[in-house]
């Protein structure tokens, strides 16, 4: 039980995806302007992050291992997630019209968003069995979502503030993250 | 355009990464020493390079571009990926050192938004030849952007300067001259995000200048 909690620790806060291991920099600056984006933004990563990182985990313990193959790691995950996305994408349309409005146009860019192929590969080579799986790929995406909301809503606020010309857009959001991630650092020493 | 601004464009004037803000992820993780930058812009050289030729060869070929078309970026993403996977086994084999301290990043080449980014916009509407100059301009501007921010943060971090192995420069003496140590917090994830961001604000200011006084000079002109 220790151990599950210190992992699930670690990967919710002190080896944050965001702030810790630079996964998903694209949506975190990309998306981050407005709240609901963010949070829509953070659930559909997560979704599909968990479920690429099972159907990856599977396949390469029971396929790959089996033909020792395991080179072929990085195309095979790449194309399971880019048709996972897909599929995603299709299924939520039958199913829930609402939701799909709601994540529409973030479910394409997941395929690019370097979070998801990452956590899938981390999963490999950290030799996670398939409980550790699910639990690290589901506080590292919880992580997501809690740092993209923190960080949008002081978006919200930078947007009002008087700016130094060069600072503006990118660079400011950047010094910010920096702030974050000293507070999100310290956390490591919890463990 | 001519093939020497298709060669140059990437350096400064359309800079992938402090320009177009792409391949954020493996900028910020891999620029804790100018050994790991400059392995990262070899991989990312090797497979943008590669990726631009293919994928002009095939988009420029009538009847391939045809058939390919309609699922051009699932197959652009196995041409990278299959790049990226020797990049991977080549560097296991020969860079082992460097082969563990980029990690999870040589595999994450494949989603580099700059490789795709290009294949997209450049490669798939131009001959062979400009297309394998787009990608060594773009993968050198790359390169030469992380090494900036591989520099600031490993001089003040660490006080040296890595460049490749056990070659490396010792500036230490800079340090022990203002009497302080270097700032361990700059090699740390946090040295990653507030050294990209000031690095970017100052080229935003050194842009800025440039146009008020491009600005200035028409006016004065005119």
């Amino acid at each position: 039980m220790d151990k599950i909690i210190a992992l699930a620790f670690t990967a919710f806060i002190a080896e944050n995806i965001l702030l810790s291991q630079f996964l998903g920099i694209c949506p975190f600056l990309g998306v981050s302007k407005k709240r609901s984006s963010a949070l829509g933004m953070g659930f559909a990563v997560l979704f599909v992050m968990l479920i690429s990182s099972m159907v990856t985990w599977v396949l390469y313990k029971y396929v790959l291992e089996t033909l020792s193959i395991e080179y072929m790691r990085t195309i095979v995950f790449i194309i399971v997630i880019a048709s996972l996305v897909q599929m995603v994408e299709t299924f939520i349309k039958k199913v829930s019209p609402g939701l799909y409005k709601a994540l529409g146009i973030y479910l394409p860019l997941i395929t690019t968003n370097c979070a998801v192929l990452g956590v899938a590969i981390l999963n490999i080579s950290k030799e996670h069995n398939f409980g550790e799986m699910v639990i690290y790929t589901t506080f590292i995406g919880l992580g997501f979502i809690f740092v993209m909301f923190i960080f949008s809503m002081l978006r919200e606020k930078i947007d009002k503030a008087p700016v130094p010309k060069a600072f503006q857009g990118i660079p400011i959001a950047l010094v910010v993250a920096a702030i974050l991630a000293i507070i999100f650092s310290r956390f490591g020493g919890i463990i | 355009m001519t093939k020497k601004e298709n060669l140059l464009k990437g350096f400064v004037k359309e800079n992938p990464l402090f320009v177009s803000v792409l391949g954020m992820c493996p900028s910020l993780a891999v620029t804790t020493s100018l050994e790991n930058a400059i392995g990262m812009g070899i991989g990312v050289f090797f497979v943008l390079v590669l990726s631009n030729l293919i994928i002009s060869l095939i988009m420029s070929n009538e009847k391939l571009a045809e058939l390919v078309k309609p699922v051009r970026i699932p197959v652009y993403i196995v041409v990278i990926a299959t790049l990226v996977t020797i990049v991977e086994m080549f560097m296991h084999a020969f860079l082992y050192d460097l082969y563990l301290s980029l990690g999870v990043f040589i595999p994450l080449i494949v989603v580099n938004c700059i490789i795709l980014g290009r294949a997209e916009a450049f490669a798939s509407s131009n001959k062979p030849v400009d297309s394998v100059l787009d990608g060594v301009g773009m993968a050198l501007g790359f390169t030469g952007a992380i090494a900036i921010i591989s520099i600031f943060r490993e001089f003040l971090g660490a006080g040296s300067i890595t460049i490749w192995g056990s070659l490396s420069i010792n500036l230490s003496f800079i340090f022990d001259f203002l009497g302080m140590e270097p700032i361990a917090m700059f090699v740390q994830p946090v040295g990653a995000f507030l050294s990209f961001g000031l690095i970017l604000a100052g080229i935003t200011a050194i842009g800025n200048k440039r146009a008020e006084k491009l600005a200035k000079g028409v006016k004065a002109n005119g």
